[in-house]
């Protein structure tokens, strides 16, 4: 919605740069090519002038990338405590020593100190001792990705302090290799629950588009109920009869299957309202007449013309369900400890109190604020893309 | 107009039909029920029940009858003696509970509602017409932020901000010398003087999408020809944009009270819960985790229905404004 002024504006002077005759048709790749492209290939076109949406790809994959090789890139276990090392500051790494001569990423000697005014531990630099960081350095084997066993860590110094890029948390925990491993369940829950709401959403407007009378009324009388309820407080309702001894996995679907069955409504309306549309098309009525069985009608004739929309719906219900585990884990309705995610790990900065003594544990927030900010780029982008005839 | 409202009245039906049922589903979810969950807390506090007593209490709860007539028992308990049933974490009636902290929750959600219009409808003007300047790139940002960050988030990060700048903290509705006291006009000021960051923090994510369909709407307005032909015509600047686009451009405004109103709700709640304030949240929060079904119940239930009836609010008041809904054939 955003880009639509930006993409007319540009589309307008291209069109008048490409000189192309027939107005409100620009020429994309240079004369012929423009009328016999794919619907496809057109959509690639208009997505690629959208830079965000391109950039927020690129972003994504390093995010998702980081999810799958967790393992490689923390220093600790999400869940390896260090005792006397509770509270502590993110590490500041320094390249230069106290002369001013570079020496490479190195951090100084920590001294746990208790500050006289706060009676608070806090960590004080000292200064005469610096401990170089190095990489790939020995270790206690770990079982990694795939059950390899991975003998060293990335990152750590050799003099046996640890190494907290975000900072440590009350318990010791670092959380850095925190943020890390609870990318896995925060971002993958978003396409455990697209899938679903995809299943719900396609069926049941599927349904209510194909057949219409009553079935369509009530079907979209439910979707009108549910985009106009407030979701919070029934995920709440429904998370609350999740037994707590359940397992991850078991509490991980469960949730999933809450948040797609609350948030299939837009899909469905979408594919309804496409399908409603398409059936007066007169191809439509041509392959009927033509004896098409309706099965053949929607799947080979209805369902490719809506695609793209399809698509749109999908990356836009991405960042809802990612969006809805965090609020419900950082509520304590969600995933629980051990399990990480982002909402767990926000969870122990529930109290103002402890942010304003360790802010850095609001860092997987912006984990957060960035994944969803990169969908909903990609999702504008989508938009904007998702009829190619349009506009252009 | 009447046949309008009455039309409303009529959709409106189903839809609290249906959010009686999911209410009383979320109640009957948990395994076990009331009785169960309520027996054993009375085991554990000490006290001893035989089969009889337990027979009898399941009776009086109607809980040895079919799931349909505790249902309807349910329901025709609520609207016709306006009880709730009982919270057994808290040992008192629902509707109590409710009635203590439902006021504040639709005075702070209303009042969000006010903060993003004043907020959102200058700033989406502004940015719209100076397209691409620092205001609008600022603004933009903000929308995309807004929308992208979940509402205690942003709640904690205010907060946190908030106590960087002045030190002070927002931990209460109230100070702590008028917590238990009657309402008075000090108890009054005292609210308004620490309820403002509250309804701002739950403004914000609101205003974010309102800034963005806004703007939206009125960029396409502002290329259209009209807009040129009273240009032409020599109107000055703002009497023109302020008499038509503004006007046109307001149109989706009001159309998405149903939209903003679910997450001003859903802001309320989780803002409550971080920052633990007197609102209906917190007691929400508490009665899941507890699994207290008769009391979260209830609450999804009210929350609903005010939803519902602020949207047909909305959905009359825009009725009124716009000649096109009301003769409108779908309504």
């Amino acid at each position: 919605m955003e880009q639509r002024g930006k993409g007319t504006m540009t589309d307008i002077t291209d069109e008048v740069e490409a000189g192309a005759g027939i107005p409100g048709m620009r020429v994309s790749e240079g004369g012929e090519t423009f009328y016999t492209a794919s619907q496809w290939q057109l959509m690639w076109w208009k997505f690629r002038k959208h830079k965000a949406a391109l950039v927020a790809i690129g972003v994504l994959l390093f995010l998702y990338l980081i999810a799958i090789f967790a393992d490689l890139l923390t220093p600790y276990a999400a869940n390896e405590r260090f005792g006397g090392w509770e509270i502590c500051q993110p590490a500041s790494i320094h390249f230069r020593d106290e002369s001013g001569k570079w020496v490479g990423p190195s951090v100084y000697k920590l001294g746990r100190t208790v500050d006289t005014e706060t009676f608070r531990v806090k960590f004080v630099e000292d200064r005469s001792e610096r401990y170089p960081v190095r990489f790939f350095i020995p270790a206690e084997p770990r079982k990694a990705l795939l059950g390899v066993m991975q003998s060293w860590r990335l990152f750590g110094v050799e003099e046996g302090q640890p190494v907290f890029l975000f900072g440590s948390d009350n318990l010791g925990r670092d959380v850095f290799s925190r943020t890390l491993y609870a990318s896995r369940i925060s971002m993958f829950i978003g396409f455990g629950g697209v899938i679903l709401t995809f299943v719900f959403g396609v069926t049941l407007g599927g349904i209510a588009g194909y057949l219409g009378g009553v079935v369509d009324e009530v079907i979209m009388r439910v979707v009108d109920f549910m985009v106009a309820t407030p979701t919070i407080p029934l995920w709440m309702g429904l998370a609350a009869a999740i037994p707590r001894d359940w397992s991850v996995t078991n509490t991980y679907f469960a949730i999933t299957i809450i948040l797609s069955v609350l948030g299939w409504g837009g899909l469905a309306r979408t594919v309804r309202g496409k399908l409603l549309s398409l059936r007066e098309e007169d191809y439509i009525m041509a392959a009927r007449v033509y004896g098409a069985s309706p099965a053949r009608l929607i799947g080979r004739y209805m369902l490719p013309n809506f695609m793209s929309y399809l698509l749109v719906n999908i990356t836009i219900a991405v960042p809802y369900t990612i969006l809805g585990e965090t609020s419900l884990s950082f509520l304590g309705l969600g995933i629980q400890p051990p399990a990480v995610s982002w909402g767990t790990l926000l969870r122990d900065a529930q109290q103002l109190t402890v942010v304003a003594q360790r802010p850095w544990q609001m860092i997987p927030g912006i984990f957060v604020v960035l994944t969803v900010l990169m969908f909903n780029f990609i999702g504008d982008g989508l938009r904007d893309a998702a009829d190619p005839y349009s506009r252009l | 107009m009447l046949a309008y409202i009455a039309r409303r009245f009529v959709i409106m039906i189903p839809m609290l039909v249906l959010l009686s049922i999911i209410a009383f589903v979320i109640i009957q979810l948990p395994p076990g029920d009331y009785l169960t969950t309520y027996i054993n807390a009375r085991i554990a506090a000490g006290e001893t029940f035989n089969k009889a007593e337990i027979d009898a209490l399941r009776a009086q709860y109607g809980l040895d009858q079919s799931i349909y007539v505790q249902y309807a028992r349910w329901m025709g308990d609520i609207l016709f003696r306006g009880s709730f049933g009982t919270s057994f974490f808290w040992g008192r009636p629902v509707g109590d509970l409710l009635v203590e902290r439902l006021p504040i929750t639709i005075f702070v959600s209303l009042s969000s509602l006010i903060v993003v219009y004043t907020l959102a409808i200058p700033i989406a003007i502004i940015s719209a017409i100076y397209k691409y300047s620092w205001f609008d790139f600022l603004a933009t940002t903000f929308g995309f932020i807004g929308l992208a960050t979940p509402n205690f988030l942003i709640a904690l990060a205010l907060s946190w901000i908030f106590f960087l700048i002045t030190g002070g903290m927002v931990t209460s509705l109230f100070s702590l010398e008028f917590r238990d006291a009657p309402w008075s006009f000090a108890k009054f000021l005292d609210l308004m003087s620490n309820v403002w960051l509250p309804i701002l923090i739950i403004g914000l994510s609101g205003t974010a999408g309102l800034i963005r369909t806004l703007r939206a709407t009125l960029l396409d307005e502002l290329s259209r020809p009209y807009v040129v032909t009273a240009r032409s015509k020599g109107l000055t600047e703002t009497k023109l944009l302020l008499k038509y686009p503004v006007r046109i451009a307001m149109n989706p405004v009001f159309s998405t009270i149903g939209w903003l109103l679910p997450g001003l709700i859903n802001g309320g709640v989780i803002v409550g819960i971080v920052l633990n304030l007197q609102m209906i949240g917190p007691v929400l929060m508490q009665a899941t985790l507890t699994q207290d079904m008769y009391l979260a119940g209830s609450i999804v239930l009210i929350l609903g229905v005010l939803t519902v009836i602020g949207t047909l609010i909305s959905d009359i008041l825009l009725a009124w404004l716009d000649p096109r809904i009301r003769y409108g054939a779908e309504g």
